[in-house]
């Protein structure tokens, strides 16, 4: 891990056709860090989490995320390297638990192997041949939890990461947050909960009204 | 670790073939759908067999036009944003995700254009002539087809227009490979050259296949 800060935003506006989202923001994530992110409904969370993920082009200011310009084509080179999981599950449904690892790991050029291994690892090697449409919530987050565990990510962008899981699945989350920090990455969450992230966040910062305070 | 292009080509093929088989889209809906379709014509324009047999290769390919279309317009756009976020972070490469979805699609077609054409020449009497270019044909066709749905669907996924914007992209596109269909077939049954006709096809598929591979990426970040 060479780039820190890992993320760095200087001013950066989103705009999603004619509404601005965000405005101003200033942010930087170091290496080692957990950084909870806060906010109402429609505070912009999940716009900022796709900005760092480097899907979503800033409109104003300048941002690098693992040292590459948001709005160079660097940015698809590092790509890989961050991991987000959101509301929805980015997931199909139609493909069973294990082949929806196998086609992450076909794709990100991970050996087939560490798909079977990262199932186990969430507590699902005995559902690897379930559906994951016919899976739970909960159990759709933790396949994508595997996933992340199955790639070696630097930054990790989490999107209300406990909701719809039970105390073994939370233990999970919490240690692959922990891992990511440990090996010299980052790692962002957003999350209502407060409580729950004051304990496991270094840092925390609070979105309203699209900036960041 | 870095993944080749073509794996990762083969990876959206074999994801995109599994979802279909489960879903069954293609083999429960389009395929029945199309082969009542070209049911209804004889009903419409009554049982003349030899009007029948005339018109049979065109309203084949016409129905292969039309459901074809649809089939990789679908495939290409059933994937939702977290979906498409997720496939970006491992990494896929847009063009090979474009040159997957329209490998699956190309697959799918083929296996449409061999069942509707099975029912073609039962309802129709469509003789089977010049074998060889038929499959030519029958391949390079759905090869243009799933390639311009791809575009398609790309373009509409990347648009607010949505699927409004079908029809305008696809018909100037699909014509040249209408005719080239119907005018092969007709060369073959009068014995006549039909090369011009295949490289005319032929030439759309490129251009499209081009424009689809070029657009991957612009076409994704909008």
């Amino acid at each position: 891990m060479t780039e820190s800060p890992l993320v760095e935003l200087d001013g950066v506006g989103v705009r999603i056709g004619s509404t601005q989202i965000l405005r101003d923001v200033d942010l930087e994530v170091d290496a080692g860090e957990e950084v909870g992110l806060f906010g109402a409904n429609g505070a912009g969370k999940t716009t900022a989490l796709r900005l760092m993920a480097t899907l979503i082009r800033p409109a104003q200011g300048t941002g690098r995320v693992l040292g590459a310009d948001l709005t160079s084509p660097e940015r698809y080179d590092v790509r890989r390297r961050i991991g987000m999981i959101g509301h929805t599950p980015g997931i199909f449904p139609e493909l069973t638990l294990v082949e929806n690892l196998l086609y992450a790991a076909r794709v990100a050029g991970v050996p087939s192997e560490r798909a079977g291994e990262a199932l186990s690892a969430v507590g699902l090697g005995g559902a690897a041949d379930r559906l994951a449409g016919a899976s739970s919530h909960g159990m759709q987050r933790r396949t994508e939890f595997a996933r992340e565990l199955m790639i070696d990510r630097s930054l990790l962008l989490l999107d209300e990461p406990h909701s719809a899981l039970d105390r073994d699945a939370v233990d999970l989350v919490e240690g692959l947050i922990a891992r990511t920090a440990a090996e010299g990455g980052a790692v962002v969450v957003v999350s209502h909960d407060r409580d729950r992230i004051n304990k496991i966040a270094s840092r925390t910062v609070e979105l309203a009204g699209g900036t960041l305070s | 670790m870095t993944t080749g292009f073509w794996h990762q080509v083969s990876a959206v093929v074999h994801r995109d073939l599994l979802r279909e088989r489960r879903r069954g889209d293609v083999l429960w809906i389009t395929i029945p759908f199309g082969a009542i379709a070209l049911l209804l014509i004889p009903l419409a324009v009554g049982t003349d067999a030899i009007l029948l047999r005339q018109i049979g290769p065109g309203m084949y390919w016409v129905i292969v036009m039309l459901f074809g279309v649809l089939v990789s317009v679908g495939k290409a756009s059933n994937e939702t944003l977290p979906q498409q976020d997720a496939s970006a972070l491992l990494g896929l490469d847009p063009a090979a995700g474009f040159v997957g979805r329209a490998t699956s699609a190309t697959l799918l077609l083929l296996i449409f254009e061999v069942v509707v054409g099975v029912v073609a020449v039962g309802l129709y009497d469509v003789s089977i002539i010049g074998i060889p270019w038929l499959i030519v044909t029958l391949i390079i066709v759905a090869i243009g087809l799933a390639l311009l749905g791809t575009l398609t669907g790309s373009i509409v996924n990347s648009t607010s227009a949505g699927t409004a914007l079908v029809p305008l992209l696809v018909a100037p596109l699909s014509v040249p490979l209408l005719l080239g269909a119907t005018q092969s077939y007709e060369g073959l049954r009068l014995g006549h050259s039909i090369l011009s006709w295949v490289l005319l096809m032929v030439a759309v598929v490129l251009i499209v296949a081009i424009i689809g591979v070029l657009t991957a990426r612009p076409l994704q970040e909008t």
